[in-house]
């Protein structure tokens, strides 16, 4: 058969994620040190494994509702009214989905017509775009910088505002620069916004890992939440990844949609994850505290090691990643990863797998042990001593 | 636990200028600090944990379960100090439950244990009586794993 006719255009269209081709070349090496990976190393709290115990013991092992667990969601509306000051609705403003992810994706389908602009800033996650597309929706990138910390900047934003602009994508605490959005950096954003009737959907999935402040939510302006579609998910604050776990609050007639499109795609959420979750958000606060400690420290010794080795690197406030710029190298970012990889065995990101905005910087994730980290380091030092003398 | 001692907790080997980069300090600030909680008896040593069978295997381990009488006034003290200055004694705590001290014995040999306890445990005035338990394997020791952990399983996606 010839699939090429076959296939629809939008799914050959996409673009594999920039992160995997890396995976894939450093699987067929042998002793590859990773600092490549996106998710905690950190085993899910021990009282979140033994209540998945327990509801499988209990034979829960059903459907739950669409929405999700209603015990689920009055726990998600607590925490999120304790963190944010916003009341969502358990009953109409909260869905449970698979992973931060889903919640992404639901809240685009809602949303975007064709040809409805969606405005991302990169460097950023990779799934925006793609499913923006899928959609027929258009991405409309602003490219962030470093001299501003890689925030959103309100000023930016208004150049590429158009009468089609449907939805802001707000990534912070973001994925690859670890920057961070404060009450401060926010409101501009909100004032601008204002009046219109274009939506912002929050991706807060990093909100408990910000390092020496507390997360400020965008939703906790005033009128925000409105016009605010709020996603977070268990995969990150408590080492969850492999449970498929998130949410989205939204006004009530965003999630209507949004549970439809849930129904017919998923049904319902894993139901022992659901039952797992309610215990991380009831009793784990300690649990996450010893992990944010954990990942402060090792975002110190990074940040230090590659400022040490010359490539200059901004101190991030979230997330668990460092963005250290290697424009010095004279690589460009792909270049760089590709020697560093075949050379030394140590596997980074290229930031340009995040937007085009990430070329000069690499992701490096610290979701890994210090000593892991060291040995990484020092080889990255090797491989930096090698160029210089290789350029002479 | 306060950060600094958690850290040496685990590796007393850290440098100066490595703790001060993690906890956002500067070193001369870790080096007082230390020297601080060293001499005010907050830090009682320094060990190295490490794995005991690669060096020899002409050692046992021990914990003894002892009852005891506490004496008037000075309680589970006197006995406990008593017990505490012989060399074969590594750790010894006053615990709740069924018995009273849980005493750790490291010796050359079961012989040694047994005669031991037999003779310089069981004889001490206020012991009632005394159950020895022998170590078999070691999987964790002072928050370290001494068991290979498993591999990394994550992928990058």
């Amino acid at each position: 058969m010839d699939y090429s006719k076959i296939l629809s255009k939008k799914a050959v269209g996409l673009k594999p994620s920039g992160i995997r081709k890396y995976f894939d070349i450093a699987a067929k090496l042998d002793n590859v040190i990773s600092l490549g990976i996106g998710e905690p190393d950190f085993k899910t709290p021990w009282a979140v494994r033994r209540e998945a115990i327990k509801a499988l013991e209990r034979g829960k092992t059903v459907y739950t509702a669409n929405a999700g667990l209603i015990a689920l969601r009055k726990q998600i509306s607590e925490y999120t009214r304790e963190r944010t000051g916003v009341e969502y609705d358990p009953d109409g403003e909260i869905i449970v989905t698979v992973g931060g992810s889903e919640a992404i994706d639901l809240t685009v389908r809602a949303l975007v017509e064709p040809g409805d602009e969606v405005i991302i800033p990169e460097p950023s996650f990779v799934c925006y775009k793609p499913i923006v597309e899928l959609t027929g929706g258009v991405p409309v990138v602003i490219d962030t910088k470093e001299e501003d910390r890689f925030k959103l900047r309100a000023e930016a934003l208004k150049e590429k505002i158009t009468d089609r602009t449907k939805l802001l994508i707000l990534p912070y605490p973001n994925n690859p620069t670890g920057a961070v959005m404060i009450k401060e950096d926010l409101e501009p954003i909100a004032e601008l916004l204002s009046g219109t009737d274009i939506m912002v959907l929050t991706d807060e999935i990093y909100s408990e890992l910000t390092y020496g402040l507390k997360h400020f939510s965008v939703i906790s302006l005033p009128n925000m939440k409105e016009r605010t579609v709020y996603v977070n998910g268990f995969s990150k604050a408590f080492a969850m990844t492999g449970w498929r776990l998130g949410y989205m609050c939204a006004p009530k007639e965003i999630i209507k949609q949004a549970v439809k499109i849930h129904q017919f795609g998923i049904m319902s959420s894993p139901t022992v994850s659901q039952y797992a979750a309610i215990e991380a958000l009831r009793s784990c606060e300690e649990d996450v505290a010893n992990m944010v400690d954990e990942y402060d420290m090792r975002r110190r010794l990074l940040v230090d090691a590659f400022n040490r080795l010359g490539l200059n690197c901004f101190m991030p406030e979230g997330a668990f990643y460092v963005f250290p710029c290697i424009k010095s190298t004279g690589l460009t970012s792909d270049e760089f990863c590709e020697r560093l990889l075949y050379s030394k065995r140590v596997a980074v990101v290229p930031g340009t797998a995040f937007g085009e905005s990430g070329e000069g910087y690499v992701r490096v994730s610290y979701a890994y042990s210090r000593e892991h980290l060291k040995t990484a380091v020092e080889k990255i030092g090797e491989f930096l001593e090698e160029l210089k003398s290789g350029d002479r | 636990m306060d950060k600094l001692l958690k850290l040496l907790r685990t590796n007393a080997r850290l440098s100066n200028a490595e703790l001060a980069v993690m906890l956002g300090k500067t070193e001369d600030e870790i080096k007082n600090t230390i020297a601080e909680l060293e001499r005010t008896g907050v830090i009682k040593g320094y060990s190295t944990v490490f794995d005991e069978d690669v060096v020899s295997k002409d050692y046992v381990r021990a914990i003894i379960e002892l009852k005891v009488t506490p004496k008037a006034q000075v309680g589970y003290d006197d006995i406990a100090r008593h017990i505490a200055q012989y060399p074969e004694v590594e750790s010894i705590y006053l615990v709740s439950g069924g018995y009273d001290l849980s005493v750790t014995l490291r010796c050359r040999s079961l012989k040694e244990v047994s005669d031991y306890v037999a003779q310089r445990l069981a004889t001490i005035d206020g012991v009632v009586s005394t159950t020895t338990h022998f170590f078999l394997q070691k999987y964790k020791e002072s928050g370290i794993m001494l068991i290979s952990e498993e591999a990394d399983e994550r992928i990058m996606q």
